[in-house]
């Protein structure tokens, strides 16, 4: 932090101040090496969503090619690495520093009060980690492409022609980021809180990051030994996963999804986290349950670690090892409904406005049911012999993946949108956008239930041709999905340029990152600012002359606790 | 992770809460108090992410010794206990060194740091220098991962030709060729039971790069259709040292693929770890640590022992096997 702070109004609920972190330097270096949680957050949004766009198109390639059985555009081979790099990109590259190190890294200090992450220079070199892994991935798509699938299992990994070196370093690197990102969260939301700011007092975003920290501390360094075990084997022929050398594969897969496993929890707990927040905000009513869906996070980070056996069923694990996975893997349910109950119960007497980001919010809560309940199926054994490896599970992962942690990025978008840029968007084409993406997600992947249960494998290039409706109703899904994350792609964009100024508040958001000015100043609070509960609607009151909420006691930080009666005058 | 709490510039009035903040604390600390705090937090988070990125190489150790015991106690016996040992009192003696450093940026002394980091650096150098000579002992002799694993000796003798394998250079190794082909029953042995597929189906074996200037492959194989003969051989002529079990168990190999991913992923440690402490070097002779701001050296000082710790597991796990 070079840069010496402008002396500055602190900016509660008044007009913006001149000065904000998008306009307070300018210059390409500005923001390559910034140390501002702001831009790095931004920096990283825009890189998330060229992996999305980039692994969208190879979804949209596969499910054109399954248009018909047999050949319809690619080969048989392009195939496998198109569903390979589809994997790849949107775990690695997307979805996994998709929330939090975009959306969480614009809005956790400022949730917390504080001015920025506590290692300001860890965030910068994890988002040049991240993009020196996109490198490498994109480097693997020169070189020949990828086709072990995502998961990279031994021993094929190690004897294809494909350029598994660079993608093991790319997902090498693309670890460490998460490492990094997660390791900032959990010491900012130790140290940085403001005086007043006790864990209860947190927002319920900040608890869904910190779980998901945990696990990117614990969980994903286990990943990068296994994958330089692989690297290692793969350039030197080490032998560790080589049956041929007395090494085990199965002790690959064992590593494999003892990080990638709980990384479906890094996928989905802070979407979680932003759904929280957004039923919190568009019900205008305290949230139900606060503790309960605290706790459930860490809950689900705990259990989340215990249950990685269960993708390996049918890899010869013993029958009281498949059982207690299979048990362990049922406790996780407990945990997530208990969330998804006190959403619901949230929503009860609440007053519902059904702005975009809500009507996400309320898709999250359909499809991450459906995702939630059908890995139930996946968690009974015998169910799971049947299901192992066909579109079932597909469906099921893409509930979760897609269903619940995209749209809740596209929701948490939405909310934050005014906030990060300083302008609103169109909210018809929003709600447009939510709508398409709802009815397109449910078209692609609800078939693919339907074909799992027939026996569809997935991974198959061809299909017998009883399938091929289904397919096609999935493929026709496919494409309005296409549309609907471009309609809300182009509506986000649309607002950058010509969207109306944006309140600091327009949603009536209770927690802190909306009593800064919209966009935030550099330093986001001057001095720390009042603390009160994160979900208490009465201290903010709806100004229509600003067209948003403000601070009930309009003092700028004299007296935070004492007068909510002071005015509504705004 | 030090750097992130890297001063500004070097410092020199620390009376600073409130208003003016000390040129070492980062803009986003309300006190050097907290800042410390953290560094101290994220340098403990960092290294619970090294024991787990550790963790997975101890667990495939774990699993393959318990699924296969004989070969660990088998190939154990091909390690230089005595340079294990005395690369393990070098670390724990610059585990002390660092502990001294960090004291010594504690309470101002500033010569005394320097001296301190100096022999932690040092110790660190040694460590590596000793680890270098095993590894090269090992190059040279076969016994390396996967395909490339060739053994030139039973371990048994290992320990005696190892010594001087060591200290000679190149030219050496002709000598102790000649010393094999005196005692090629031996030499034979532990080959002949390891690989039996590759030299009976007279595929190419692909080690023959690596351990070429040393091994009589065409020799190895000749000794094979007497294996029973030469192990009968060899427990009569190998000396005290060489264990007295039967002949090379199967896939030996994985114990040097284990043994090369751990010593070297912990050299790299070592390796950086001894960068870092140049650094610390650097600024201590710039004068940067004082009562008020040693952060950074007990940071370094945190990462050097858990470096430490770790080969303290290691030398155990892997050279004092029974």
């Amino acid at each position: 932090m070079a840069t010496d702070i402008a002396p500055q109004r602190s900016g509660l609920a008044e007009q913006p101040p001149t000065d904000n972190y998008l306009t307070h330097s300018s210059g390409l270096s500005s923001w390559i090496f910034t140390l501002d949680h702001k831009r790095i957050g931004m920096m990283y949004l825009i890189g998330v969503t060229t992996a999305l766009f980039l692994g969208g198109i190879f979804a949209l390639v596969l499910r054109i090619e399954l248009l018909t059985p047999g050949k319809t555009i690619i080969s048989a081979d392009t195939y496998n690495q198109m569903f390979t790099l589809h994997g790849a990109v949107m775990v690695f590259l997307f979805i996994i520093p998709g929330i939090p190190a975009a959306l969480g890294n614009f809005v956790l200090p400022l949730m917390l009060g504080a001015k920025d992450v506590a290692f300001p220079r860890l965030n910068l070199f994890s988002f040049h980690l991240w993009v020196m892994g996109l490198c490498m991935f994109l480097l693997t798509l020169i070189l020949g492409g990828l086709d072990t699938g995502w998961t990279f299992y031994a021993p094929y990994s190690v004897t294809t022609n494909t350029s598994v070196i660079s993608a093991l370093t790319g997902a090498f690197l693309l670890g460490f980021s998460s490492i990094f990102t997660g390791l900032n969260f959990i010491v900012t939301s130790h140290v940085l809180r403001p005086k007043g700011m006790n864990w209860f007092k947190l927002p319920l975003f900040i608890w869904a990051l910190y779980a998901t920290a945990i696990i990117q501390v614990l969980a994903t360094p286990v990943l990068a030994i296994t994958l330089l075990l692989l690297l290692v084997e793969k350039a030197t022929g080490i032998g560790v996963f080589d049956p041929a050398l007395g090494g085990d594969p199965v002790l690959f897969q064992h590593f494999f999804w003892f990080y990638s496993h709980p990384a479906v929890y890094i996928m989905v707990l802070p979407a979680m986290g932003v759904i929280s927040e957004l039923i919190a905000a568009f019900t205008h009513k305290r949230i139900f349950g606060y503790s309960f869906i605290a706790f459930s996070s860490v809950g689900i980070a705990v259990i989340g670690f215990l249950v990685w056996g269960h993708h390996m069923f049918t890899s010869g694990e013993s029958k009281l090892v498949a059982m207690v996975f299979s048990g362990i893997t049922f406790t996780v349910a407990i945990p997530s409904a208990i969330k998804v109950f006190n959403w619901v119960a949230s929503l009860y007497k609440g007053s519902i406005r059904l702005a975009t980001p809500m009507l996400y919010a309320l898709s999250f809560l359909v499809l991450f049911s459906i995702g939630g309940l059908t890995g139930l199926h996946l968690a009974t054994l015998s169910v799971d012999v049947y299901f192992h490896d066909t579109y079932f599970v597909v469906a099921h992962f893409h509930y979760v993946m897609v269903g619940s942690a995209l749209t809740a990025m596209l929701g948490g978008l939405f909310y934050w949108w005014p906030k990060m840029v300083g302008r609103m968007y169109n909210e018809t084409v929003g709600q447009i956008s939510a709508g398409f993406v709802f009815v397109g997600f449910n078209m692609t992947f609800f078939p693919q239930f339907i074909l799992g249960c027939q026996g569809m494998p997935r991974r198959y290039y061809n299909y017998l041709p009883e399938f091929q409706t289904w397919h096609q109703v999935s493929t026709c899904g496919a494409l309005t999905l296409g549309v609907g994350i471009m309609l809300a792609t182009g509506c986000l964009l649309h607002a950058l340029l010509r969207g109306r100024i944006a309140p600091a508040n327009p949603w009536g958001g209770t927690t802190l990152e909306w009593q800064c000015s919209s966009p935030p100043p550099f330093d986001n609070f001057k001095s720390p600012p009042p603390i009160h509960d994160p979900y208490d609607v009465d201290y903010i009151v709806y100004d229509e002359a600003i067209g948003g909420y403000v601070q009930r006691d309009d003092v700028p930080q004299a007296g935070a606790r004492s007068q909510p009666e002071s005015g509504s005058e705004g | 992770m030090a750097s992130t709490v890297e001063a500004l510039s070097p410092s020199e009035d620390h009376e600073g809460h409130g208003e003016h903040h000390p040129p070492h604390l980062a803009h986003h600390f309300a006190s050097p108090r907290q800042q410390e705090y953290s560094g101290k937090l994220g340098m403990w988070l960092f290294l619970v992410q090294e024991v787990l990125f550790f963790s997975g190489l101890f667990c495939a150790y774990s699993v393959y010794r318990s699924n296969h015991p004989e070969i660990f106690v088998y190939a154990h016996n091909y390690l230089n206990t005595t340079l294990g040992a005395t690369n393990t009192a070098v670390l724990i003696f610059s585990s002390l060194t660092m502990a001294l450093a960090v004291r010594a940026a504690q309470n101002s002394q500033r010569k005394t740091l320097i001296v301190c980091l100096i022999l932690t650096i040092v110790c660190g150098f040694i460590f590596m220098g000793i680890k270098y000579t095993e590894y090269s002992h090992k190059w040279h002799e076969g016994l390396l991962w996967g395909h490339h694993y060739d053994p030139a000796f039973a371990p048994g003798e290992e320990h005696l030709s190892g010594g001087h394998n060591a200290s000679h250079g190149e030219e050496g190794e002709a000598g102790m060729i000649a010393e094999e082909h005196g005692s090629e029953a031996e030499t034979g042995e532990p080959d002949s039971s390891v690989e039996p597929a590759p030299q009976a189906t007279a595929s190419p074996p692909p080690k023959v790069d690596t351990s070429a200037p040393i091994t009589p492959a065409t020799a190895v194989g000749s000794q094979l259709p007497k294996p029973g003969e030469a192990t009968s051989e060899t427990i009569a002529a190998a000396g005290p040292l060489a264990i007295p079990a039967e002949a090379s168990p199967q896939n030996v190999q994985i114990f040097f693929s284990i043994y090369f991913m751990m010593t070297g992923l912990h050299g790299v440690h070592v390796v950086a770890g001894i960068i870092v402490l140049f650094w610390l070097l650097r600024r201590s002779i710039r004068g940067d640590f004082s009562r008020e701001y040693s952060a950074p050296v007990d940071l370094v000082g945190l990462y050097w022992h858990l470096v430490d710790l770790v080969w303290i597991y290691l030398f155990p796990l892997l050279y004092l096997i029974h």
